[in-house]
This record gives C-alpha cells, sequence and structure tokens, in this order.
C-alpha cells in the first residue's frame, strides 16, 4: 500500500552531505568508470574543474539520503520489502564536484495505481553550499500490490 | 579517450562489462544500498527472485560508461534517463555479462547537444529500457 494523500507532499531538507575525493573513486570503480577525471586530480583539473567529478549515477547516493525519509514516513506507507525500482532519471545543471557539500529536497511528483500496483513518482532536487541547483533525479518506484 | 565528432546514426564502440557477485558488494559499499537480494542467494529466494540480482543502478551507472568515454568524460553528460525492465541475474560462479552499444539518435538544432540511446543486453535479455542520454558537444 501507498498513501496517495502523500502526492504533492514535500520533505523538509537532508542534513548536507559533503562529497569525498576517495567515495567519487571508490564509486567511479563500482560502476567501471575508466574516465580519467573521475580518478585523477590533474586530469579533472585540466578540464577547468577544481577536484574530481563523479560519475553521472553519483547523484543517486543523494537521492538515497531523501528516499530513506519517504519510507521511514508513517504517513507515506510504503512497504518497502515490495518496492522494485521502475525507472530513473538525472538531469544534471554541472557535474558533482569532490569537495560539494549537498542537501536534498524530495517531493513526491506523483502516486499512481496500475493494475494493483502503485507507481510513486519522487523529484529530488540537489543543491550546492550557495543553494545552486546541481541536478534533479527523478525515480519511480513500483510498489508490488497484496495480490 | 577523446572528444570525437557526432554524426545522427552513428554507432559508438560497445562495452562487454563482466558482473560478478564482487561487483556487486563493490557497488552496495559504494553506494549504500545493502538491500540484501543483491548479495544473499537464500534472501533473494525467500522473497520469489530467481537468484541474486544485480543493482539497477549498477546496471544505470556502468552502461553510460560508452557515452563517457566516447565524448569526452562525465562532465559532458546533461540528462540521463532509464527504465528497469528486466533484472540482472549474477550467478555465485559465472556472474553475468551486460553488452552495451549506444547509438546517436539526435543532434540539437543549435549543434550543443546530441540525445545518444543505449541498448542493455544481459543473457540475451535487453535489461534497460528508454535508455537515453543528453550530452555536451
Amino acid at each position: 500500500m501507498v498513501n496517495p494523500q502523500i502526492e504533492g507532499k514535500i520533505y523538509p531538507r537532508t542534513s548536507s552531505y559533503l562529497v569525498g575525493r576517495e567515495k567519487i573513486r571508490e564509486f567511479a570503480k563500482a560502476v567501471f568508470s575508466e574516465d580519467p577525471a573521475n580518478h585523477d586530480i590533474e586530469a579533472a583539473k585540466a578540464l577547468g574543474y577544481k577536484d574530481l567529478i563523479a560519475p553521472p549515477t553519483f547523484a543517486v547516493v543523494i537521492q538515497e539520503r531523501s528516499l530513506t525519509t519517504v519510507l521511514a514516513d508513517k504517513e507515506a506507507a510504503i512497504d518497502f520489502s515490495r518496492v522494485v525500482h521502475g525507472d530513473q532519471r538525472f538531469i544534471h545543471e554541472r557535474p558533482i564536484v569532490a569537495g560539494d557539500e549537498l542537501v536534498s529536497e524530495l517531493k513526491v511528483a506523483s502516486v499512481k495505481t496500475l493494475a494493483g500496483n502503485h507507481m510513486v513518482s519522487f523529484e529530488t532536487a540537489i543543491f550546492d553550499g550557495s543553494d545552486a541547483l546541481v541536478c534533479t533525479a527523478i525515480s519511480t518506484l513500483v510498489v508490488r500490490g497484496d495480490s | 579517450m577523446s572528444e570525437q565528432k557526432l554524426t545522427i546514426g552513428q554507432e559508438l564502440p560497445a562495452r562487454e562489462f563482466r558482473i560478478t557477485r564482487d561487483s556487486l558488494v563493490r557497488y552496495a559499499g559504494a553506494s549504500g544500498d545493502f538491500n540484501p537480494i543483491h548479495y544473499r542467494d537464500d534472501f533473494a529466494q525467500k522473497v520469489g527472485l530467481p537468484g541474486v540480482l544485480a543493482h539497477g543502478m549498477l546496471t544505470m551507472g556502468l552502461a553510460v560508461q560508452v557515452v563517457v568515454d566516447f565524448v569526452g568524460g562525465s562532465g559532458k553528460i546533461l540528462d540521463y534517463q532509464v527504465r528497469f525492465t528486466k533484472p540482472v541475474l549474477v550467478d555465485a560462479k559465472d556472474g553475468a555479462t551486460v553488452t552495451v552499444s549506444a547509438k546517436v539518435i539526435e543532434i540539437a538544432e543549435d549543434g550543443k547537444s546530441a540525445r545518444i540511446d543505449l541498448t542493455a543486453v544481459a543473457a540475451e535479455l535487453t535489461v534497460l529500457g528508454k535508455a537515453q542520454v543528453r550530452v555536451k558537444i
């Protein structure tokens, strides 16, 4: 079950997440990245960045911190054991760079029911320390029905 | 890796990714997604899955590398979306292979961005749907 009333609900901003250089290297290795700008500071600097840049899907780590808040929300009533990731999108204003301090704010964009399953779409806006938008992460979770 | 000129219909060099249980544990640690369906056979079976599955986000994360390599880095990716259509089963001994190919679909009128679509196949099944990348050129 999902409470359809949470459509439109905005969850409070998370505490800030400091993007670590070694975290970027660790994540880059895990997604088989061979992009020098994910591993080598000189390569990233040569492209004009002040430190390593993260792979394009690293923003999931930030999104997850907001999603955890929703999954723990009793009002949302989302049964995590029935959740399947349906789709995912990242719209980047700029790459995430080591040293960024990021906060995220999540909005429940829609709650739909289709063939007994619930589909909940979330929009997570990720901001940097100067409150500029870095990335919008859009995710749909499918919550399987009782059948 | 270098920046290359893109033309509509152009196919990018495909890449084969070998995923093992080690890859799943590594991704779990890197991403913080410790759902046991990604490393415990008994747990996967208990929740009715055929076996341990790769994180959808791991498949998404590695698939885009084909584009990253070709267009000159992670910083060129403006927008990236996928649907998770089929799970990637990762055998304890044999792992799994995900083959990713990519094709240039559209170049923006202003010539500043392009859309590249990805195809990701594991065990002869297409595992990502509507896998679209918009890149800066």
